[in-house]
């Protein structure tokens, strides 16, 4: 018996030298680790034993970067982040922001901040959906779902002047108020969702050959994800009830009404079919507030520098992938002492050794594929 | 064993001129060898730019539109930049094996296409055994997968290689099987005899000829080809989004090109052998009302043959582009559980029917 070298982050006292396991590397550089993410990968010919994560391939060190910007310009940062949730990041500074500043949105200012971010949890969810297709092998759901989500970002760019990295919420409301196009586009285009929704699910939420695959596939008990903690779409698939908006709410969702969808079983096809009915809620909530969206001032108080009053702020908001929160620390002056965010899409991907162990390698990546994480959020 | 007198005009005139029947037989050969290989290149960049056409639109998009009408022209563009690409074998790769890989796999549908008829005189070597041929060269094929998969010195083509091995050796079982059927219904293995069985009305091609249990035979053989042929969705030994490239991940310039090549001429390779022991083969699909039917037996037989070819090529594209892929083990699982054991009821089933009725 000789010791062999394992590659770094491997357990020692596993090796079994009699078997034939092998090392794979999965990245950075590989067609469904959604970014540069490298998983290195133990296996017994094609089945998995264990995955150690590897990332930072793109840290830029924002949480840094932020001790030397303003409050404002940190903003913009939250946006490089988890870019398909731009929208709802913002959002999640500004909720800290405000806090420390003492100061509300007014109700035009709420409902622009709901729409924007539904549409955006919508606009997540598409690419959860084309990408998770995709990752199966139905290079057909791939296109579907970015057709819809380029329509969102059509709508995003008109209102923030930017399709991904919108940067348009301000402590106190947003940059300028929505155009008098934004309704009626955001009515057509729900109209529009609601008819192709229902092609997409046939396409992939009956089919045999996907229930097969996702069916019983990288199950994460109630107790694993809570231990992970894991949320959003994750958590909500192993049966635990936690949404932020409902939970502790902010914004306007408390005078909202939605459902938070759970389901119990905890495996792959759970998690794909919560995202798709949280499409659904979205839209419900989009058609609420279209109802009901008053006239009158976008933004409260503007100033011309922003300092919070010294002392911590806690924010958190439920984006697309989960729990998104913001802790900054102020001490004096126009700059954050620190800035520390809490990231989704980090805590979920804690739990891919748990769910993939036994599985085969087309399983690890649907298994990730339904984490639906975004590297840059994951590095920041 | 091959019958060399195989009328056509050409072939005549050359036995006309050149009195050796050894060397006009090699003449022959020759010629009709590099018209099959002609052909057949020729028609695999129609293929990729029709498979890329579907594809867009079934993905509710345009495909390739800037060169040429359409986009016509993006296909030979393809070409020209694998052809001038350097080839050069991944470090550790065993270079022989390497690139010996890519001339076995492209070499086997070639072969297998030669037992094809075309039409009435238009069939390279006419073969008592066609159908075991084909079988045989078929699983010749599959070497060439293995060997390049080895040969790269990556563990992701050896896992794709390893993948293919077993799906192509399962798969290979019902595909013969669903051909014994064809065999033993059309009494004859060679394939001109098994088209010409199928002379007649539409309704005496195989897949109508033997009520249900042709049609059902013809689903298995699609099924059991799909997996032969390696697309999708039995493409796991590709496996884009898990195993990067699979076999022929470390391929590049015309090695790759070669191994492209191979599967749109394996495609038409099975297209054939469906249209000639399913659909008639070279027969125009005759109705019984005369006045149409006259009409339809002045088109030539090789173009009902390639019509029906390119039918059950657009069969096989839309179906990649429909499914999702199943994981390697349920693949296996479907072949040994579900399609072997059906294979051999068909077989018991088609046996009594011509027992009884035929």
């Amino acid at each position: 018996m000789s010791l062999r070298r394992l590659p770094p982050g491997f357990r020692e006292e596993n090796i079994d030298l009699d078997t034939e396991e092998f090392f794979v590397n999965m990245g950075p550089q590989h067609p469904s680790t959604h970014g540069a993410l490298r998983l290195a990968l133990r296996l017994d010919g094609e089945t998995i034993i264990e995955v150690v994560p590897h990332f930072g391939y793109i840290h830029r060190g924002i949480e840094k970067q932020a001790e030397s910007m303003s409050y404002l310009q940190y903003i913009a940062l939250s946006d490089r982040q988890d870019y398909l949730t731009a929208i709802q990041n913002n959002w999640g500074v500004c909720l800290a922001l405000e806090k420390g500043l003492g100061i509300g949105v007014p109700e035009r200012g709420e409902y622009i901040r709901v729409m924007l971010a539904e549409l955006g949890r919508i606009a997540s969810h598409l690419v959860f959906y084309a990408c998770f297709g995709g990752d199966l092998g139905g290079q057909t759901a791939l296109l579907f779902g970015f057709k819809e989500r380029e329509m969102i970002h059509d709508i995003l760019d008109e209102v923030t002047g930017s399709r991904l990295t919108t940067n348009f919420f301000r402590p106190g409301g947003s940059v300028h108020d929505v155009p008098d196009t934004f309704i009626p586009r955001v009515t057509s285009f729900l109209k529009h969702l609601e008819k192709t929704m229902v092609d997409y699910e046939r396409f992939l939420s009956t089919n045999i050959i996907v229930l097969e695959r996702t069916k019983g596939i990288g199950i994460l008990s109630k107790e694993d994800a809570i231990a992970y903690g894991c949320s959003g779409p994750v958590l909500r698939a192993s049966g635990v009830s936690y949404d932020v908006r409902k939970n502790d709410p902010y914004g306007i969702y408390s005078q909202l009404d939605f459902n938070v969808p759970v389901t119990y079983n905890g495996d792959t096809y759970d998690r794909y079919v919560v995202r798709i009915a949280e499409i659904h809620e979205s839209i419900k909530i989009l058609r609420q507030c279209i109802k009901q969206f008053p006239e009158g001032p976008y933004r409260g108080q503007e100033k011309a520098s922003i300092r919070l009053k010294p002392g911590s702020y806690y924010s958190a908001t439920e984006t697309a992938k989960g729990l998104y929160a913001t802790y900054v620390v102020a001490v004096s002056g126009d700059k954050p002492y620190r800035i520390h965010t809490r990231g989704p899409s980090f805590a979920n991907l804690a739990a891919l050794n748990t769910m993939v162990q036994g599985h085969k390698i087309s399983d690890l990546v649907s298994i990730l594929a339904t984490l639906d994480p975004v590297i840059p959020e994951i590095d920041r | 064993m091959i019958d060399p007198v195989i009328s056509h005009p050409l072939g005549d005139f050359i036995r006309e001129i050149i009195p050796i029947p050894e060397i006009s037989f090699l003449i022959n050969a020759l010629i009709s060898i590099i018209a099959i290989c002609a052909v057949a290149i020729g028609t695999a960049p129609i293929l990729i730019y029709m498979e890329r056409k579907i594809c867009a639109h079934i993905q509710c998009r345009l495909g390739p539109m800037r060169l040429g009408f359409h986009g016509t022209l993006q296909t030979i563009a393809d070409v020209m930049k694998l052809l001038f690409k350097e080839v050069y074998a991944p470090k550790g790769a065993d270079k022989f094996l390497f690139y010996l890989a890519p001339m076995i796999s492209l070499t086997a549908p070639f072969l297998a296409l030669t037992m094809i008829p075309f039409d009435h005189n238009l069939q390279v070597a006419n073969l008592s055994v066609g159908i075991p041929f084909i079988i045989a060269v078929n699983g010749f094929g599959i070497l060439g997968i293995l060997i390049g998969g080895w040969a790269s010195n990556n563990k992701y083509s050896l896992l794709g290689s390893l993948r293919s091995g077993a799906q192509m050796i399962s798969y290979e079982i019902s595909f013969a099987l669903v051909l014994l059927f064809v065999v033993m219904v059309s009494g004859s293995a060679n394939l001109m005899d098994i088209t010409q069985s199928q002379s007649g009305t539409i309704l005496d091609w195989w897949i109508f000829k033997i009520p249900v249990l042709g049609f059902i035979a013809f689903i298995m053989f699609f099924i059991s080809s799909t997996a032969e042929l390696n697309r999708a969705p039995f493409d796991i030994a590709e496996a884009e989004q898990e195993l990067t490239g699979g076999y022929h991940t470390e391929y590049n310039g015309t090695a790759f090109a070669m191994f492209y090549l191979a599967e749109y001429i394996n495609l038409v390779t099975t297209s054939s052998l469906a249209t000639t022991c399913f659909l008639g083969g070279f027969y125009p699909p005759l109705i019984g009302i005369e006045s149409i039917d006259t009409l339809l037996l002045k088109v030539p037989g090789f173009i009902w043959f390639a019509g029906k070819v390119f039918f059950m090529i657009s069969a096989y594209m839309v179906v990649r582009w429909t499914f999702v892929r199943p994981r390697v083990d349920q693949l296996m699982d479907f072949e040994w559980k579900f399609l072997l054991p059906a294979n051999l009821l068909l077989l018991a089933l088609g046996a009594t029917y011509i027992a009884i009725i035929g």
